[in-house]
C-alpha cells in the first residue's frame, strides 16, 4: 500500500466505526467522550479535560423512531441525529453539548432530555449580539458552565493553563486545515471531493493534535507529487454540509474540483483562530465575536455574499454550488440575499437541495452535469 | 341601544388609528420603525416613534385573504416555501408595497427581539440588508434552565443600554428617562389588564368568545405602551364581568365543550375554524396568549424587565412549557386540546409531540392535532380539520359520559 493510501486509511478508520472509535479511546486513555452537536462547540474545554470531543452531524439511516419527536419538515441533520440517539447509538457518550443556534436546535436540546435521557445534555446558547462586550462576557459564563459540567463528568478540575494549552493545539489544527484547503485547490486530481470531505470529517473523530499530524503528513505526501493542470472546472460549496458522500462522487465524475468551501461542517470551523489574550474562556468567547459569514452568527450587514465573492476571486472559482440543507431556516433566509449579489457579479450558481438521508443522488446527477457543462 | 362604545368598537378605532398614524407620520417625514411582536416597545414609545408590527400586518393580510400574491412574490425572490409565512408575506410586501389590508410605511430602522423565535433574527437581518437601515437587536438567549440566569439578565440589560444609545443616534434626541418610567408603567398596566380580561374566560360558561382573543391580541401587540390599550381592556373586563354577573356565556346556544387551542390561528380560515368549532358548541377558552404578553414588572426595575421579556413561553425549557399548558387546561377547565401543527413555525412545532405526551396524562384531557399554517392558505385542508374536530368531540363526550357515570354528576353546559 502506498504512503498516500495508508494515510487515507488512517483518516477513514475512525469514521468507519465511530462507536468503536469511542470505546477504543476510552479503553486506551481512560478518558471520557463528549458529543458535540452543530454548529460550534468549545471543544477546547473538553480537550483540556483529557476527553475526546466527537462531532455529531447526523448521518444516513433509516428513520423509524424520530417521527414521535419531529414532523417531516425538520432538517435531516437533526432527524437522523435523534433517530440514532433513540436507537442507542450514542449511549457510550458521557454527555453531549447542544448549541441552540437555530429554533430547531433549541427543540433538539429540549427533546433530548426526554428522548435520550441516558446521555446527559449540556446546553449552550451563543449570544447573537456578538460584538458587544456584554455578549462576550455572557458567552464566557456559558463556557464557564460547560467547564464545570465537564469537570463534574471527569471528576477533576480543568485549569486555565489546561485550556490555554488546548487552544494552542486547536489553533495549530485550524492553521493546518486552512493549509489543507489551499492544497486541495492545487491538487484536485489527487484530492478528490470525497477525499477532501473525508479529511474534514475525520477531524470530528480524532484527538486534534493527532489529526494535525496526520494532515501535515498528508500535505507533505501530496506535495511530493507534481501538480497536473486541472482539466475540469473549479467550484466553491456553501451551506451547512455536503453529504451524503455519493453526492461528492458526482462532482468527481463531472470533473468539478472543490477549490474552497463555506460549509459549516468544513471550513467555517477553521475560519478564525482563537485570539491571544489572558483569560482562556474570554479568548474562546472573543473568537465567536470575530467570526463572520455564517447564517447562525448574527450579521445585520449580511457580509456573506461579499465573502463568497472574495472567495471566488481568490480561489479562481468558476461557480458556486449552494448545498441547501432542506428545512434549514437560517440558510434559506441567507440565500436570496447572497444569490442576488452573486447574480449581479455574474457568478454561476447551482442550487442543490441537501437531504443527508437521500437514498439516491441520481436526481441530482443531471443538475450537476448540466452545471459542469454550463461552466465550460 | 346605549350609545356607549363597546370594547370591540374601541379596538377597531384604535387599530385603524394606529395604522393611519404610521402612514401619516411617514408622510410628515417622521421616523417609523418595524418591530417584532414581543420586543420591548418601551424604548420607541419613550422616543415617540411610530412603530408598526409586521407579524400583525401579515396576520391581517392573511385574514383578509390576501396572502398568496405576497407569498408568491417572496418565493420569486428565492425565499423557500418552508419559511415562516409571516416572514414571506412581509418580505414580499417590501417589494410590492401593496396589500389587501392597510398599507404600512417602510421603516427607517427595525427592532428585533428573539424571545419567540430565532427565525425573526434572520427575517429582520434581511429587512435591514434589503432596505439598508439600522437594526436594533435585543437578543434574549433561550432558557434551558428554569430561570433566567443573572448572566443573561446582565447581557440583556446591556443591550437595553445599547438600544437606547442607538435610538439617541438615530433620532438625534436624548432619551427621556422620566418618560421612560411612565411608559414602563403604562405598558405593565396594559399587560395586567390584558391578562385579567383573558382570565375571565376561566368562568363557566365563558363570557368570552375565545376566537375574539385573536382580534384583541392586535392591540396588546401594537399599542401596549398607550393609554388606549388600558382603556380597551378595562372596558372589555367590565363587559365580561357584567356577563358573568348575569350568568351569560359567549354562546347563546350554550357552551358544550371548552378547549385549549395551541398555537397561532389559521388566519385565512379563521371563519371556517370558528364555525366548525361552534357547530359543536366548542368554545376556545384556553390558549398561550394571556401569558405571552404578561410582561409584568415594576416600572424602573430593569432586571425584572429583562427577565419578563426573556420568560416568554416559547423561550422556556420543555418542563416549564408543559407546566404552563397544563396550568391553562386546568385553570380554564378545558375538556380538550387542539394542537395546530403550524407549517410555518418550527419553534412551536418541534416540541409539540413531547408536550402532548406529557400534558395528556397530567390533565387527563383528550387532544387532536391538525396540519395548518398561520398565513399560507396552501398548507391547510378544511376536511382534515373538520374530521379531527369531530374526533375530538367524540372523545370529549365519551370522557364526560364516563365521568358522569362514575360521579352521577351533571356536566356543565
Ligand atoms: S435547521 Fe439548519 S442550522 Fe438548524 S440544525 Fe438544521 S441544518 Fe443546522
Ligand atoms: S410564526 Fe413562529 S417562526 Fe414565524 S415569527 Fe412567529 S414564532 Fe417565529
Amino acid at each position: 500500500m502506498s504512503k498516500f493510501d495508508q494515510l487515507i486509511d488512517s483518516f477513514r478508520k475512525p469514521l468507519s466505526n465511530p462507536r468503536g472509535t469511542v470505546t477504543e479511546f476510552k479503553k486506551t486513555t481512560g478518558g471520557k467522550v463528549v458529543g458535540c452537536l452543530p454548529p460550534y462547540c468549545p471543544e477546547e474545554i473538553i480537550h483540556a479535560a483529557g476527553m475526546l470531543p466527537v462531532g455529531i452531524w447526523g448521518g444516513q439511516t433509516h428513520l423509524s423512531k424520530v417521527n414521535t419527536y419531529f414532523p417531516a419538515f425538520a432538517c435531516s441533520l437533526v432527524q437522523t441525529t435523534l433517530e440514532l440517539g433513540l436507537r442507542g447509538v450514542y449511549d457510550d457518550l458521557d454527555a453531549v453539548i447542544i448549541p441552540s443556534a437555530c429554533d430547531t436546535l433549541k427543540c433538539v436540546a429540549q427533546n433530548w432530555k426526554a428522548a435520550i435521557p441516558q446521555v446527559p445534555m449540556i446546553p449552550l446558547v451563543h449570544p447573537q449580539n456578538r460584538k458587544l462586550q456584554a455578549g462576550i462576557k455572557y458567552l464566557q459564563s456559558e463556557y464557564e458552565n460547560i467547564r464545570s459540567q465537564v469537570e463534574r463528568i471527569g471528576g477533576k478540575r480543568i485549569t486555565d493553563a489546561d485550556i490555554t494549552d488546548s487552544i494552542g493545539v486547536y489553533n495549530r489544527h485550524r492553521r493546518v486545515m486552512r493549509d489543507f484547503v489551499l492544497l486541495a485547490a492545487t491538487y484536485p486530481n489527487v484530492i478528490t471531493p470525497s477525499i477532501r470531505h473525508l479529511i474534514f470529517k475525520s477531524a470530528y473523530f480524532m484527538e486534534k493534535s493527532k489529526h494535525t499530524e496526520l494532515v501535515q503528513d498528508f500535505i507533505r505526501e501530496v506535495r511530493q507529487q507534481s501538480s497536473i493542470t486541472w482539466q475540469g472546472r473549479r467550484v466553491i460549496l456553501t451551506g451547512i454540509m455536503a453529504e451524503p458522500e455519493s453526492l461528492l462522487e458526482l462532482f468527481n465524475e463531472y470533473r468539478l474540483a472543490i477549490v474552497d468551501d463555506d460549509l459549516a461542517h468544513e471550513s467555517r470551523q477553521y475560519r478564525v483562530d482563537v485570539p491571544d489574550g489572558n483569560e482562556p474562556l474570554e479568548r474562546l468567547a472573543t473568537a465567536w465575536s470575530n467570526f463572520e459569514g455564517c447564517s447562525l452568527a448574527f450579521d445585520p450587514g449580511k457580509k456573506r455574499g461579499a465573502m463568497l465573492l472574495d472567495m471566488v476571486s481568490t480561489s479562481q472559482a468558476d461557480g458556486i454550488v449552494v448545498c441547501m440543507m432542506k428545512f434549514c431556516d437560517p440558510e434559506e433566509f441567507d440565500y436570496p440575499i447572497y444569490y442576488e449579489q452573486l447574480q449581479t457579479a455574474n457568478i454561476p450558481v447551482l442550487y442543490l437541495e441537501i437531504d443527508q438521508n437521500l437514498n439516491s443522488v441520481e436526481q441530482l446527477r443531471t443538475r450537476i452535469q448540466g452545471f459542469a457543462e454550463l461552466l465550460k | 341601544m346605549s350609545d356607549k362604545i363597546t370594547s370591540k368598537q374601541l379596538l377597531g378605532q384604535l387599530l385603524q388609528k394606529h395604522y393611519d398614524e404610521a402612514l401619516e407620520a411617514k408622510k410628515r417625514g417622521e421616523l417609523v420603525a418595524w418591530s417584532t411582536s414581543i420586543a420591548p416597545n418601551e424604548f420607541c414609545e419613550t422616543m415617540g416613534i411610530h412603530v408598526v408590527y409586521p407579524e400583525n400586518h401579515a396576520a391581517a393580510i392573511g385574514a383578509k385573504g390576501g396572502a398568496i400574491p405576497l407569498l408568491e412574490t417572496a418565493e420569486g425572490l428565492g425565499y423557500s416555501v418552508d419559511l415562516c409565512s409571516y416572514a414571506r408575506i412581509n418580505l414580499g410586501y417590501i417589494k410590492t408595497l401593496d396589500c389587501v389590508a392597510d398599507n404600512i410605511p417602510l421603516p427607517d430602522f427595525i427592532i428585533c427581539c428573539n424571545n419567540i423565535c430565532n427565525t425573526l433574527i434572520k427575517w429582520y437581518e434581511n429587512i435591514a440588508a434589503q432596505l439598508s437601515i439600522p437594526m436594533i437587536m435585543i437578543d434574549v438567549p433561550f432558557n434551558h434552565e428554569r430561570q433566567v440566569t443573572q448572566a443573561r439578565v446582565e447581557y440583556i440589560k446591556a443591550q437595553f443600554t445599547e438600544a437606547i444609545g442607538m435610538l439617541e443616534k438615530i433620532t438625534g434626541k436624548d432619551f427621556d428617562y422620566e418618560r421612560f418610567y411612565e411608559v414602563m408603567r403604562i405598558s405593565a398596566e396594559s399587560c395586567r389588564y390584558w391578562k385579567h380580561a383573558m382570565s375571565l374566560a376561566q368562568q363557566v360558561p365563558s363570557p368570552l368568545n375565545g376566537f375574539d382573543i385573536f382580534n384583541y391580541m392586535a392591540l396588546i401587540v401594537c399599542m401596549r405602551g398607550k393609554q388606549g390599550c388600558i382603556d380597551t381592556f378595562k372596558l372589555l373586563s367590565e363587559e365580561l364581568e357584567e356577563s358573568i354577573r348575569q350568568g351569560r356565556g359567549a354562546f347563546k346556544e350554550g357552551e358544550k365543550h371548552r378547549i385549549m387551542w395551541e398555537g397561532i390561528a389559521c388566519w385565512p380560515y379563521l371563519g371556517h375554524n370558528f364555525k366548525t368549532l361552534k357547530s359543536y358548541g366548542i368554545n376556545m377558552v384556553g390558549s398561550t396568549y394571556p401569558d405571552a404578553w404578561a410582561l409584568l414588572y415594576e416600572p424602573g426595575d430593569l432586571d425584572a424587565m429583562a427577565r419578563a421579556y426573556s420568560s416568554i413561553v416559547n423561550n422556556c425549557c420543555l418542563e416549564q412549557q408543559v407546566e404552563y399548558r397544563t396550568g391553562v387546561i386546568k385553570d380554564f377547565r378545558c375538556d380538550g386540546t387542539i394542537y395546530h401543527l403550524n407549517r410555518s413555525c418550527k419553534i412551536m412545532d418541534f416540541l409539540q409531540y413531547e408536550q402532548q405526551r406529557q400534558i395528556a396524562p397530567a390533565t387527563n384531557v383528550p387532544f387532536i392535532s391538525f396540519d395548518g399554517d398561520q398565513t399560507d392558505p396552501r398548507n391547510f385542508a378544511q376536511a382534515q380539520f373538520e374530521t379531527r374536530v369531530q374526533a375530538l368531540v367524540e372523545m370529549m363526550e365519551e370522557q364526560k359520559k364516563a365521568a358522569n357515570n362514575s360521579q352521577g354528576g351533571v356536566e356543565h353546559v
